[in-house]
């Protein structure tokens, strides 16, 4: 078997959301962040009923629609178009955060700059530079059950986006539970990181040269396998 | 009591210099584009209203509504969560050259703090910033083991709202996911002003279907057919 190069051989973005999605409840709440995390709803496994929150006040909703089809009143946080389901319900912005902060969603995901071993999360701003926005990411990252993040496990030099503290400006403090990244999947527990799954054919040596903080291991370390073609 | 009013333009002309104006909306869902139209008009025909603080989760796409506004001069602060879109150039010129000021708030603590100032609550305890720079000089407390950043009310002096049906006393309905923050700043302003799609007589809407009761208007004016911002931004217009 050829050596694992980790720049060509990770998972893929799709790949990374299919496996996020496996993990997701039938019968939930979700609120998927915008960009990578919305690619999830695709791989929701089939038989069960999840129901998509959107910070705009929509509970219940679907694909988006046929071009032509949009209705420009029926947004998702993206600003995308977007369709209902049967059950789905509108709300103004008040009680639309008070089902995320509330603790009424089981499951929050987003993106990430980075990810520190204590659940610290970076992901609404790089630097100093150009025009601030943080929209709806500093309210996400509190009150749902699980807060779940989806990344690469490098950034494009290939640094560690997984650190023992995040230099980038935070987002939130100790609010991350888990991580789905193209190498490996991870819980933080205790202030530490916990490596439930790691790619086939990684070593332990490897996948922790390129996490910035110390992978703890409980029990068996699962093969994370994922479908080959994923659109 | 009647609260209707003939024209967009007379529903804005009391609008003073300085003002702070909560305008609905997220993005284009709910915007009350032709109340900001109005107010645009208003400014370029006798300068006034100028300095204008606009609460908004945005800063406007394009070059109408909110973005139009900026582009005019006429907005001295923007405080939003999100000042970032498929066209944000009249708020990043501005801002990048020092001309528009920028308070940047939490979409939820934004959505709060003006709840808040509806309700006659000055100041309540939230986790969303906790250990961020938005948090820094905000007093803090522990409840329950957990830490929290305190925030204030957010109040405005006017807000411009769009719903779907109301009626002749102020009592409104909102069309699908435009409702977002529109109830909130209804409450929030110390006159608000209203423009509906439909506007009927008292009765005219079921009451159980009320989502903001009339004594939360002050004004309230019909634009049958509103433009949608998405559309106008798609198509290019410049107002």
């Amino acid at each position: 078997m050829a050596k694992f190069n980790i720049m060509q051989d990770k998972l893929s973005n799709a790949q990374i959301a299919w496996r996020a999605a496996q993990d997701i409840e039938d019968g939930s709440y979700v609120n998927l962040g915008i960009g990578f995390p919305e690619m999830i709803a695709k791989f929701q496994p089939e038989g069960r009923d999840v129901t998509y929150h959107t910070e705009n006040g929509v509970l219940g909703f679907g694909q988006a629609p046929k071009e032509g089809e949009e209705d420009w009143d029926l947004i998702n946080a993206g600003k995308k178009p977007i369709t209902l389901k049967p059950g789905a319900a509108f709300f103004h912005h008040a009680d639309s955060f008070a089902m995320v902060r509330g603790g009424h969603l089981d499951l929050a995901v987003l993106g990430a700059y980075q990810v520190a071993q204590n659940g610290d999360l970076a992901n609404w701003r790089v630097g100093t530079k150009g025009v601030p926005a943080v929209g709806g990411a500093m309210d996400l990252v509190h009150g749902a059950k699980r807060v779940a993040v989806v990344t690469d496990h490098v950034t494009k030099d290939g640094g560690p986006k997984l650190v023992e503290r995040c230099t980038f400006p935070l987002t939130g403090v100790g609010c991350v539970t888990q991580v789905y990244t193209s190498l490996a999947v991870i819980d933080i527990k205790g202030g530490r990181f916990v490596l439930r799954e790691k790619v086939p054919g990684l070593s332990m040596d490897a996948l922790q040269a390129v996490t910035g903080a110390t992978l703890h291991i409980e029990g068996d370390v699962a093969d994370l396998i994922v479908p080959e073609d994923l659109a | 009591m009647d609260k209707k009013l003939p024209t967009v333009a007379e529903a804005v002309a009391n609008i003073p210099d300085g003002a702070t104006v909560m305008i609905g909306g997220f993005g284009g869902s709910g915007a009350p584009i032709e109340l900001i139209h109005a107010l645009i008009d208003r400014f370029r025909a006798t300068g006034s209203p100028a300095a204008i603080t606009v609460i908004n989760n945005n800063a406007g796409n394009g070059y109408c509504g909110i973005a139009a506004m900026i582009k005019a001069g006429m907005v001295r602060k923007m405080i939003c969560s999100f000042p970032r879109s498929s066209n944000a150039e009249a708020f990043n010129e501005k801002y990048l050259a020092g001309e528009i000021e920028l308070d940047l708030v939490p979409q939820g603590t934004l959505a709060e703090r003006i709840r808040a100032a509806g309700a006659g609550i000055p100041a309540f305890y939230t986790p969303t910033s906790f250990g961020t720079e938005l948090a820094e000089g905000k007093p803090t407390e522990e409840f329950d083991g957990k830490m929290y950043v305190r925030e204030r009310w957010l109040k405005a002096d006017y807000a411009l709202i769009k719903g779907q049906d109301g009626d002749r006393t102020g009592n409104l309905t909102y069309r699908m996911a435009g409702r977002n923050f529109n109830p909130l700043m209804a409450m929030a302003a110390a006159k608000t002003i209203a423009q509906v799609s439909v506007l009927g007589e008292p009765g005219s809407i079921d009451p159980q279907a009320v989502i903001t009761p009339g004594i939360f208007v002050d004004a309230i004016v019909e634009v049958a057919e509103p433009q949608q911002e998405e559309v106008l931004v798609r198509k290019g217009v410049v107002y």
